[in-house]
């Protein structure tokens, strides 16, 4: 469903990914873990579409489209989702009115009806108590004062809402008590299933104990240097990334 | 591409280029000849058939104007304007005033349709309680107003001011030039000479006006300044809301717009007045667009009176415009919310005057200017506290939003405080629509031009939801925005 062939990119002329190949099927939950710098979140914006980087190689196939051809709004709508690693605030904008507007933008983009106020109401209820998040979250503005904690249940809570084929958990652990890491593996798991696959980016071993992966990859400098099962990130918890010719505490 | 220069496209979609008013209709008009000098004050007070009075009013005015000079300390650049290269009235050719809507012209009515103005009553369903009424100002006439058989059961006088003229002339001469003196500044003396037309409103004592009240502003005829006068006084007691919006062709010449707005408020009485300003703004490269320079005032004479100003500003290639409150009741209460929009060329110097005299006496100011292009968009505004306002308060918010590195944000707040027991606040924030904030929202399914609106809707929250309900839809539309807290 998603194949990233040999993919290059520099940010400012500087190369950050160096020939990245990686296949994810349908329902499938890969992990990619790497050292500060590997270049783990420039691949998960390069997959989302922003700005700022230059591809300079390779191709990007997402359901039988390329996805580097779409914009970001387009691989949206293309059931692409990007969990952020620091959620954006926007004053003004109630939660709700935001996930309303986005649900409804990414329904219109795909031909579907866009749903009324009422149905909307009924979907977000169901949806936040599963994430056991308060009704007060949806009438504050757009993550303006939440908690580390609230922004990334927030995230979850998106990602629940537009249900994508593929979602991508930017180090979505970073900053998260034991709790709220566990609340938010919960939303993750709820929406496993033949139809959503997920792409999980992270640096420690620690959220992969709650979102058990099919498939785990190390990505070095800019490289997948090695791939495995779940038990290749015990190994990393255990032994770091030294072996890869990183000294963690450089 | 960088984000900005989307979005410095997309908010010109929004405004210039997608301009919906910019028709012209083609109806027969009668105008006074080019120029501006005794005689066309005399033909326009003939063509109303003016007391004495006003027509001496107006010369006095006129007389005065003539030994004045056009202001410059507003951030604002234009080419000189010549006064004597305007036609001073403009009217559509009918028979005397029309007695009802039957008898105004068709091609009036369908104009006014096309806007999305609803001037034929009967339209209305059965049943249905008709929530707003409205006079239609077009050129230098007020042709139609609606609702006002309805509004006289309760006591209330909604009619052009040359109406009231004829008919209530004890309460235009008791209250004309009382807020705005004639001789008050350069554009506000030019109206008092040459005004045409324009609202007046009268609520009695103790009466909650039951509808919203609207004047529609349009200026059609070419060469032709537009000089209406709005006079709106609320008895000890009573309440009104009341709202004007404006349109224009789009032409590339300049048009002049000078208008005066003046409010009374007696003890305990409430003004609510909104304004949903889209003149024509020019085009990208700023030719063509309204002058747009206004003098709107309030005075708060009773005790606990209260005059609330809430603008939209998108339109006009020039804004100069102040709408300010004097506190002199005890306990008045004085509000400025605006927002203000330029583009492209567009220059914007707007802001307030709360003057507090009255002891106790409060004010909020809260102001939120969006430029993009090449635009100049200023706040100017002034909070006196005179000595005897014992105990008076104000708090003023001004926040600006940029987009794109072209345009201009200025913010020029003028304190004077002369009574120790006052207190003064103010905040002033200045930023930029965020990449990240853009790209968040375009993560998420949004179009770049509606997560632009999304974000300038949050902007601007705090004012849009002052707004009447019957226009917050326009002005959210203006905006270029989704409708907000439609759930939750």
């Amino acid at each position: 469903m998603l194949e990233i062939k040999t993919l290059h990119a520099s940010v400012d002329g500087k190369d950050i990914l160096a020939g990245v190949d990686l296949t994810i099927g349908a329902g499938e939950v890969h992990a990619i873990m790497g050292p500060n710098g590997s270049g783990k979140s420039t691949l998960a914006h390069i997959l989302a579409g922003r700005d700022g980087y230059e591809v300079t190689g390779g191709s990007v196939t997402f359901a039988g489209q390329d996805l580097l051809a779409l914009e970001p709004e387009e691989r949206a709508a293309a059931g692409l989702f990007l969990a952020f690693q620091y959620p954006v605030e926007i004053p003004g904008v109630s939660n709700s009115t935001f996930l309303k507007t986005a649900l409804n933008a990414v329904r219109r983009q795909r031909g579907e009806p866009e749903l009324d106020a009422m149905e909307f109401l009924k979907l977000i209820r169901a949806r936040t108590r599963r994430l056991e998040m308060s009704d007060d979250m949806l009438r504050r503005a757009v993550n303006v004062g939440f908690s580390g904690g609230e922004k990334k249940r927030n995230e979850v809570l998106q990602m629940a809402l537009l249900e994508p084929k593929l979602a991508v958990l930017d180090e979505t652990d970073s900053g998260l008590d034991i709790d709220a890491l566990k609340i938010v593996a919960d939303g993750v798991n709820a929406l496993r299933g033949p139809d959503h696959a997920f792409l999980v980016i992270t640096h420690y071993q620690r959220l992969l104990t709650h979102i058990v992966p099919d498939h785990v990859h190390v990505l070095v400098r800019g490289r997948i240097v090695r791939s495995g099962g779940k038990e290749l990130a015990d190994e990393l918890e255990r032994n770091g990334y030294a072996e890869f010719g990183y000294d963690e505490a450089a | 591409m960088a984000a900005t220069v989307d979005t410095v496209d997309t908010v010109h979609a929004v405004t210039a280029q997608k301009y919906k008013y910019g028709f012209f209709t083609d109806i027969e008009v009668e105008t006074a000849p080019k120029g501006l000098d005794e005689d066309t004050i005399r033909f326009i007070s003939a063509k109303k058939g003016e007391p004495a009075w006003l027509l001496e009013w107006r010369l006095k005015a006129f007389r005065h104007w003539q030994g004045m000079v056009e202001p410059s300390w507003a951030k604002v650049a234009y080419d000189p304007i010549d006064y004597q290269d305007i036609h001073y009235y403009a009217a559509p050719k009918t028979k005397a005033r029309p007695k009802s809507l039957d008898e105004v012209d068709p091609e009036l009515l369908r104009t006014y349709e096309k806007l999305g103005i609803p001037l034929r009553e009967q339209e209305l369903l059965a049943g249905v309680e008709p929530t707003v009424a409205v006079d239609a100002v077009f050129d230098s006439v007020s042709v139609a107003t609606t609702f006002k058989a309805k509004l006289e059961e309760y006591g209330v006088i909604f009619c052009s001011i040359s109406e009231a003229v004829e008919k209530h002339p004890e309460l235009v001469r008791k209250y004309l030039g009382s807020v705005v003196p004639y001789s008050d500044n350069y554009f506000a003396t030019l109206n008092s000479a040459v005004f045409t037309d324009g609202s007046f409103v009268y609520v009695p004592k103790g009466v909650r006006c039951p509808m919203e009240l609207s004047t529609y502003f349009r200026i059609n005829a070419q060469n032709t300044g537009q000089f209406e006068r709005t006079l709106i006084i609320a008895d000890p007691g009573s309440y009104v809301s009341y709202l004007e919006g404006c349109t224009a062709p789009q032409r590339d010449e300049n048009q002049l717009h000078a208008a005066v707005v003046e409010l009374i408020a007696h003890d305990d009485a409430q003004i609510k007045y909104s304004t949903v300003q889209n003149w024509y703004p020019g085009d990208e490269n700023g030719v063509g667009g309204i002058y747009n320079f206004v003098t709107k005032r309030g005075a708060c004479r009773g005790r606990n009176s209260k005059i609330s100003w809430t603008q939209v500003e998108t339109g006009s290639a020039i804004t100069w415009k102040y709408p300010s409150c004097i506190l002199q009741g005890d306990g008045s209460v004085g509000e400025f919310y605006s927002v203000a929009i330029t583009n492209n060329c567009q220059q914007a110097d707007t802001g307030t005057k709360m003057i507090h005299i009255g002891r106790n006496t409060r004010s909020t100011i809260v102001s939120k200017g969006i430029s993009a292009g090449r635009s100049q968009n200023t706040y100017r505004g002034l909070v006196r506290i005179q000595p005897g306002a014992e105990g008076a308060r104000n708090y003023t918010q001004c926040d600006s939003l940029l987009i794109g590195d072209r345009c201009g944000a200025h913010t020029v707040p003028y304190i004077e405080s002369r009574n120790r027991t006052a207190r003064v606040e103010h905040e002033a924030t200045t930023a930029k629509i965020s990449e990240d904030q853009l790209f968040y929202c375009r993560q998420r399914g949004l179009g770049q031009e509606d997560a632009v609106s999304l974000i300038v809707n949050g902007f601007c929250k705090q004012v849009l939801q002052e707004l009447p309900m019957e226009f917050a839809v326009e002005a959210q539309k203006l905006v270029g925005i989704s409708l907000e807290g439609s759930v939750g």
